[in-house]
């Protein structure tokens, strides 16, 4: 790693002050892809905020039409939620499957979504369920919060201090995971409610997105068979070690069509 | 820079050390403190040979920022045998030869014992998922889930 200043914050307003004020700060969270990526100097901040010691970014609050999790709850916090296992089980199962036990007790919801890597679960989660990312300056609806491979809506002083899940009638999230990483090759989300099919996808793309082809066919069938009929298209998906963009693409249908027969 | 000054308790000891922002947990266990038995091998959150617990959580030493274990409790693989009495993973370990080189085997027996802690009663698969974060290139895991098995099997008191 590069040198760089230490920052402990001991709340938002101050964290936010302190990116603001240094030459390129950068936010610490769980710190599991960041300080990678440092000692790989593939990234050099000037200084280093670190939110572990402010309490009001930790915990799950779950309302009777919403879960709202703080920015700096684990992975493995998430994963052994009863509350959110009663409301929205998906989503524990999700967590649950993110890398490894070390991975999951330090990696953060709020430095999964900030990072927007490509291959992130909760991505997927935040576009089907239509979360909002809420932040320190205002909140940000799900869907126009990933817009790119690395790159979110998120200003640079803008924390990230809960994401809010609306509660679903029914969700099942299908990951086909690197088997040495757990990383999702692709994973597809899919929740129903109010009549609405709702089809988020990770790992095939630069970033999350709605399958809305998918959503259309399955609002008018919810079937397996409907999924078939429609052609996905993986022109800009991605190409990589792990797999073909064609590959991937045929993995966004078969996820697809095991998330509705589990919801079926 | 100046050096950042941290108190924290390690293996139950009160610690003070000083440290530099970009050393990590495990440099300063490592180099400041001459605990040398957390190893790194890839230095990126992969492999788990620097595994230890921070208050209570299994997590990567090598992920984690000296200066973050401000306040925190630290518990390494140096905490676990009792002066000569090995923890039954310790034992179970060298009984199975659930090793060859040796590099990953502080790594396992810590997360092996988190697991124990946890679940004294786990299944295979349970303990193939909780060791999902340690490498071994040696042993094929085969010997060391066996070992972890019988040392939780042993802990319960059945005879093995």
């Amino acid at each position: 790693m590069y040198k760089f200043n230490y920052v402990k914050a001991d709340s938002v307003d101050a964290a936010a002050a302190a990116v603001s004020g240094s030459e390129d700060g950068k936010i610490l969270a769980g710190g599991m892809t960041l300080l990678p990526t440092m000692k790989q100097r593939l990234a050099a901040p000037s200084d280093l905020v670190d939110l572990g010691g402010i309490d009001a970014l930790k915990g799950i609050e779950v309302s009777g039409d919403s879960v709202t999790i703080g920015a700096m709850t684990t992975h493995a916090t998430v994963a052994a939620s009863a509350d959110v296992a009663g409301a929205i089980p998906a989503l524990t199962e999700l967590a649950s499957g993110i890398g490894d036990p070390q991975v999951r007790n330090r990696g953060t919801i709020g430095g999964s979504v900030a990072n927007s890597d490509p291959s992130a679960d909760y991505p997927a989660a935040v576009v089907a369920l239509g979360a909002t990312v809420v932040t320190n300056k205002r909140e940000i609806a799900g869907d126009d919060f990933f817009l790119d491979i690395f790159e979110t809506a998120l200003e640079e002083d803008e924390i990230i201090t809960a994401v809010r899940f609306p509660i679903p009638e029914k969700a099942a999230y299908i990951k086909f995971p690197n088997p040495a990483s757990r990383y999702a090759v692709v994973g597809v989300f899919v929740c129903t409610g109010g009549g609405d099919v709702r089809v988020g996808v990770t790992g095939a793309g630069p970033c999350a997105f709605r399958a809305t082809g998918i959503e259309d066919a399955l609002k008018a069938d919810f079937s397996a068979a409907a999924v078939d009929g429609v052609t996905v298209d993986g022109s800009e998906f991605n190409e990589d070690m792990h797999a073909s963009a064609e590959f991937r693409t045929s993995l966004v249908s078969v996820g697809a069509k095991r998330a509705v027969a589990a919801l079926s | 820079m100046s050096k950042i000054h941290v108190s924290t308790t390690v293996n139950g000891d009160p610690v003070e050390f000083l440290c530099e922002p970009q050393q990590t947990l495990l440099d300063v266990l490592r180099d400041e403190l001459q605990l040398t038995g957390s190893k790194e091998g890839c230095a990126s959150g992969d492999c788990g040979a620097c595994s230890i617990e921070l208050d209570g959580r299994l997590v990567c030493s090598c992920l984690v920022l000296g200066a973050e274990a401000e306040g925190r409790d630290v518990e390494t693989v140096e905490s676990i045998a009792v002066g000569d009495t090995l923890h039954p993973v310790q034992a179970k370990i060298l009984e199975h030869g659930a090793l060859q080189c040796g590099y990953c085997t502080p790594g396992f027996v810590v997360a092996a014992k988190a697991l124990l802690d946890r679940n004294p009663d786990p299944t295979e698969t349970e303990v193939r998922y909780w060791l999902a974060g340690n490498l071994c290139r040696c042993t094929g895991y085969d010997k060391i889930v066996g070992a972890v098995l019988d040392a939780a099997s042993e802990m319960r008191g059945e005879t093995s």
